[in-house]
């Protein structure tokens, strides 16, 4: 017997606008308990809620990159529930027309292209937290963050699919900077959706799984919970619909509330906020403010900067390193020189630092300068090498940097020249091992040149009149 | 005395601010009429000097009417640190950290907050005997309700105890009570008005508004209180006012006349009748019309008003402020016992009522309905007003009942909103104005219904009436 999973996922995502969805207080992560709080965000009696534009604009631009049709007409409705993380006792959100609807997301797994449908974006006030210590205490500073849900349709057959799904998604909401995407501090979260049928059968029962926190804990939840529904199936038992929280430490899953318990949250129109309509002249906008996305970005390095197409996956895999590329790329015209900086040197510096893309904070503007430098020639690669390192460690000002340390390459003759016959007449040894042939001995005099001049020597030019002096030696 | 004319003694200076605002509080303490529900002397008193100060040093600074007038305000209004409670057991204790728009506009032009007024609990009920407090008395039979949900607003006013009250009207809850006690009151066109800091019941119905002697007092304290807020989203940004003014020759008066068949007292229908003779004499015409959707909107009011009603107090869940039960021993008991003790029977009957027509299964049955209802309505009032400039109706079928009389009697009670909630489903204003008395001395009100934001010329004609009627200047015997 073939048993097939059927999937479909809720992606909960924080959009990262200054304040919050009805009201000006901020959306900064943390914070002192109850500090990042107004009376309209605590649901005090008598206020009213006040729409965030910006809210609107990004719910749009998510839509828009999912290639989802955008309601002109978008509503909020309130959906009630008693929970003391949620302060009015209604989250507000939308229901019955979201702002975005009927979108796709091509992903690939092994080679395989696929289309998963999204059914839906809508928007919706965050709740707060608790606070276990010894007591329960509400902390409200989460409180009306604003977050999208994106409803995706029971497109998924595997955890892969899910996997390559939700990388894509996070590479375009990165990308269109409406969200960080970190999962660890909850500002994206997914709730993963799982029934099982043997091929060929209608849908079977499904289970909503919560509170999973990495991607990999979603593949191991996903692998959990189909084995569980299978094992029950083939016993002969029934799966209850229910929501279901993951336990990652341990690898298991509970059951949370069933359909029997499941709440009637009594959806009805927001009272107190208008429909919002979206103009002809607002959605071309925002349509215009829609960044060039990895795929569209990685054809064009391919294309147009002549990069190889693993170059250009690797300049693409985080905003922050297309935008350092596209910086330096900007101020030096250097295409070669750029990739190979930050597929090598950035990558490397990155790794030994253990930095992540999402904390990169090194200066464009200073590496355009050293690319600069290094392309016409003026410092060589070695002191390019030491210099990009200062100012990814050090954050130092290259200018400065390569005066103060007499980086700056010697291309004059006569410096060269004065260099190269001091060092020819310390090291007869070494000068007489080259007349013997001894091939080394070539790479020692550079060298001992090289140090003479600082460090600074053009290579080409002491090559040059080495050649000269050493023949007449 | 009004509210306008002590402004002006004021700023003569027959009377200082703190001369009047001190009479105010005194006969707010004797609380003849179980109207006040808390006072706010010491800040009273000393913004009174405050602003004697003002008259004294900066006199140039002062423009507005109603400077030094000391204004009371219905307890579902939000004012720093003086306790709010709505009249509810649930919010004992609660002390917004805000004002709400209105009184800080009001504070701004000079006006001082003396205290806050007894109502229907939760602003639900058409009697004002619902409140934790104890009922509001009628100043003309102390044994009488004095109408709700703002009975004390009014009775304050009618009591002689304060010039001009802020009440809010969801259903009728400002011009009900005017009408039983004999003084004028303003419903403003829905968005004429911030919202933000009145604590809400039904927030798609509810309306602060005025209540004062007469309308010249009502409609300076509500051009104070008007105007674009950006706290409340549901105010249109530019709301123009239709233009009134001048004598009423030509105005277009229109009067159902199926609200006369049935159901109402004779007295009040005589008086009523009464009134819109006057105003034909004042050079209206006045067209009789039936309004056929009457038998509706009382079901499609409390269907919308009992669905928002349940889910706006569902923040009173015993964590945060007010009432917790002591008896509780968990988090799903906090909330059961909080709130089974904490709010009142009419208020528990609502959120029943509310949570039942919008729960999954009944949502399309009822509340869908209910809003399908309410847009005919609206478009109902639309089509009347290509016809008229005006409605002429009754408040209410009758004058003041007994206290205790209707109280269990739910239906009986609802069914007295008949004449005033479409008006508040259509989002319409309304002025309410006294037109007569019955047999037993008790006062009589009427209310003219316009377009909306057509508040000017309402209160025009309701001043041109009021110019040639006495109706208003009546008291209660012991009221001066």
């Amino acid at each position: 017997m073939v048993w097939e999973t059927v999937m479909g996922l809720e992606v909960h995502a924080e959009l990262s606008t200054k304040s919050k969805i009805f009201c000006a207080c901020t959306t900064d992560f943390g914070g002192e308990s109850n500090s990042r709080v107004c009376p309209v965000c605590s649901g005090m009696p008598g206020t009213l809620p006040k729409l965030n534009r910006a809210v609107v604009e990004y719910a749009i631009k998510a839509g828009l990159a999912l290639n989802c049709e955008i309601s002109r007409n978008s509503k909020f409705d309130r959906k009630n529930y008693f929970y003391p993380d949620l302060p009015k006792a209604y989250q507000v959100s939308q229901l019955y027309a979201p702002i975005c609807r009927d979108g796709e997301l091509e992903i690939e797994t092994d080679g395989q292209k696929k289309l998963i449908g999204i059914r839906e974006i809508h928007m919706e006030e965050d709740a707060g937290k608790l606070n276990h210590n010894g007591d329960t205490r509400m902390d409200f500073n989460r409180c009306g963050v604003p977050l999208i849900e994106i409803v995706s349709k029971p497109d998924f057959r595997s955890a892969d699919e899910v996997i390559a799904y939700l990388e894509k998604l996070r590479e375009t909401l990165l990308y269109l900077e409406i969200c960080d995407c970190k999962m660890q501090e909850g500002s994206l979260r997914v709730d993963v959706n799982l029934s099982v049928r043997r091929e060929g059968e209608e849908m079977g029962t499904r289970t909503e799984m919560k509170n999973i926190n990495s991607f990999k804990a979603i593949a191991r939840a996903i692998e959990h919970e189909k084995k569980r529904q299978i094992e029950i199936l083939r016993s002969g038992g029934e799966i209850i619909q229910e929501t279901r929280r993951w336990d990652d430490e341990k690898g298991e899953s509970y059951g949370m509330r069933s359909k029997e318990n499941a709440q009637d949250y009594r959806y009805f129109p927001e009272p107190d906020l208008l429909p919002i309509e979206v103009s002809d002249e607002w959605l071309e906008q925002l349509k215009k403010a829609i960044p060039e996305l990895p795929p569209k970005k990685r054809e064009r390095y391919i294309k147009e900067l002549c990069l190889s197409e693993n170059e250009a996956v690797i300049l693409t895999s985080h905003i922050n390193i297309s935008n350092l590329f596209e910086q330096i790329l900007s101020l030096s015209n250097e295409t070669k020189e750029t990739a190979n900086l930050i597929i090598g040197d950035i990558m490397r510096m990155m790794n030994n630092t253990a930095t992540l893309p999402e904390n990169l904070t090194v200066d464009g503007r200073k590496l355009a300068v050293l690319v600069t430098l290094v392309s016409e020639k003026k410092i060589n690669r070695n002191s390019y090498k030491e210099a990009v390192e200062a100012v990814f460690l050090h954050d130092i000002e290259p200018e400065k940097y390569i005066t103060e340390k007499g980086l700056l390459m010697i291309s004059d003759d006569s410096a060269t020249k004065e260099a190269v016959k001091t060092v020819l007449a310390e090291n007869a040894n070494a000068v007489a091992d080259y007349h013997d042939g001894k091939a080394k001995a070539i790479g020692f005099i550079i060298g001992q040149v090289m140090k003479k001049l600082g460090g600074a020597g053009n290579p080409e030019v002491v090559k040059r009149i080495l050649e000269e002096e050493l023949k007449v030696c | 005395m009004k509210a306008l004319e002590l402004s002006k003694l004021i700023k003569t200076k027959e009377l200082s601010v703190t001369e009047v605002v001190r009479s105010c509080l005194d006969a707010a303490k004797k609380n003849k009429h179980n109207a006040f529900l808390a006072l706010d002397e010491e800040n009273a008193l000393k913004r009174a000097e405050e602003l004697q100060r003002q008259l004294n040093c900066q006199p140039s600074t002062i423009n507005s009417q109603l400077f030094g007038v000391p204004l009371g305000v219905k307890d579902n209004i939000s004012t720093t640190g003086i306790e709010t409670t709505c009249a509810s057991k649930m919010l004992g204790g609660y002390k917004p950290v805000f004002n709400a728009t209105v009184i800080d506009k009001a504070e701004q032009a000079g006006m001082i907050v003396i205290g806050k007024l007894n109502m229907d609990e939760f602003a639900m009920g058409g009697s004002s005997e619902t409140g934790n407090k104890g009922a509001v008395l009628n100043p003309w039979d102390l044994s009488r309700v004095a109408g709700g949900s703002s009975g004390g607003s009014a009775a304050a006013v009618a009591g002689g105890e304060i010039p001009l009250s802020l009440g809010s009207d969801t259903g009728g809850s400002i011009r009900q009570p005017c009408a039983f006690c004999g003084v004028t009151g303003i419903k403003p066109t829905y968005g004429a008005v911030s919202r933000y800091g009145l604590i809400a019941y039904a927030s798609s119905l509810d309306q602060i508004g005025v209540i004062g002697q007469d309308i010249s007092d009502c409609a300076a304290l509500l051009s104070l209180i008007s105007g674009y807020d950006e706290r409340d989203s549901t105010m249109p940004i530019d709301n123009k006012q239709r233009e009134g003014g001048g004598n009423l020759k030509g105005v277009r008066i229109g009067l159902p006349r199926n609200y006369f068949d049935k159901g109402i007292d004779e007295d009040v229908k005589s008086a009523v009748l009464a009134a819109a003779k006057q105003f034909e004499a004042l050079g209206a015409t006045v067209e009789e019309f039936s309004l056929p959707l009457t038998d509706y909107v009382i079901p499609a009011y409390y269907i919308i008003a009992c669905a928002e009603a349940s889910s706006n107090l569902s923040r009173y869940d015993g964590l945060k402020y007010g009432y917790r039960s002591e008896n509780a021993k968990n988090l799903s008991e906090v909330y059961r016992m909080s709130r089974s003790e904490g709010f009142g029977l009419e208020v528990k009957r609502r959120i029943m009522l509310g949570s039942f027509v919008l729960s999954s299964g009944y949502y399309d049955a009822y509340y869908k309905k209910a809003l399908q209802t309410r847009t005919l309505i609206k478009h109902e009032y639309n089509k009347l007003f290509e016809r008229y400039d005006m409605l002429l109706s009754p408040v209410a079928p009758t004058t003041a009942y007994k206290r205790g009389e209707n109280i269990n009697d739910p239906i009986k009670m609802y069914m007295g909103d008949i004449y005033t909630v479409s008006v508040n489903l259509a989002g319409l204003p309304a002025v309410s104005l006294p037109c007569g008395f019955d047999k037993s001395g008790l006062p009589v009100g009427f209310q003219l219904i316009g377009n909306a934001f057509s508040e000017a010329g309402l209160i025009n004609a309701a001043q041109v009436y009021q110019n040639c009627t006495d109706f208003h200047t009546r008291k209660p015997k012991g009221v001066v």
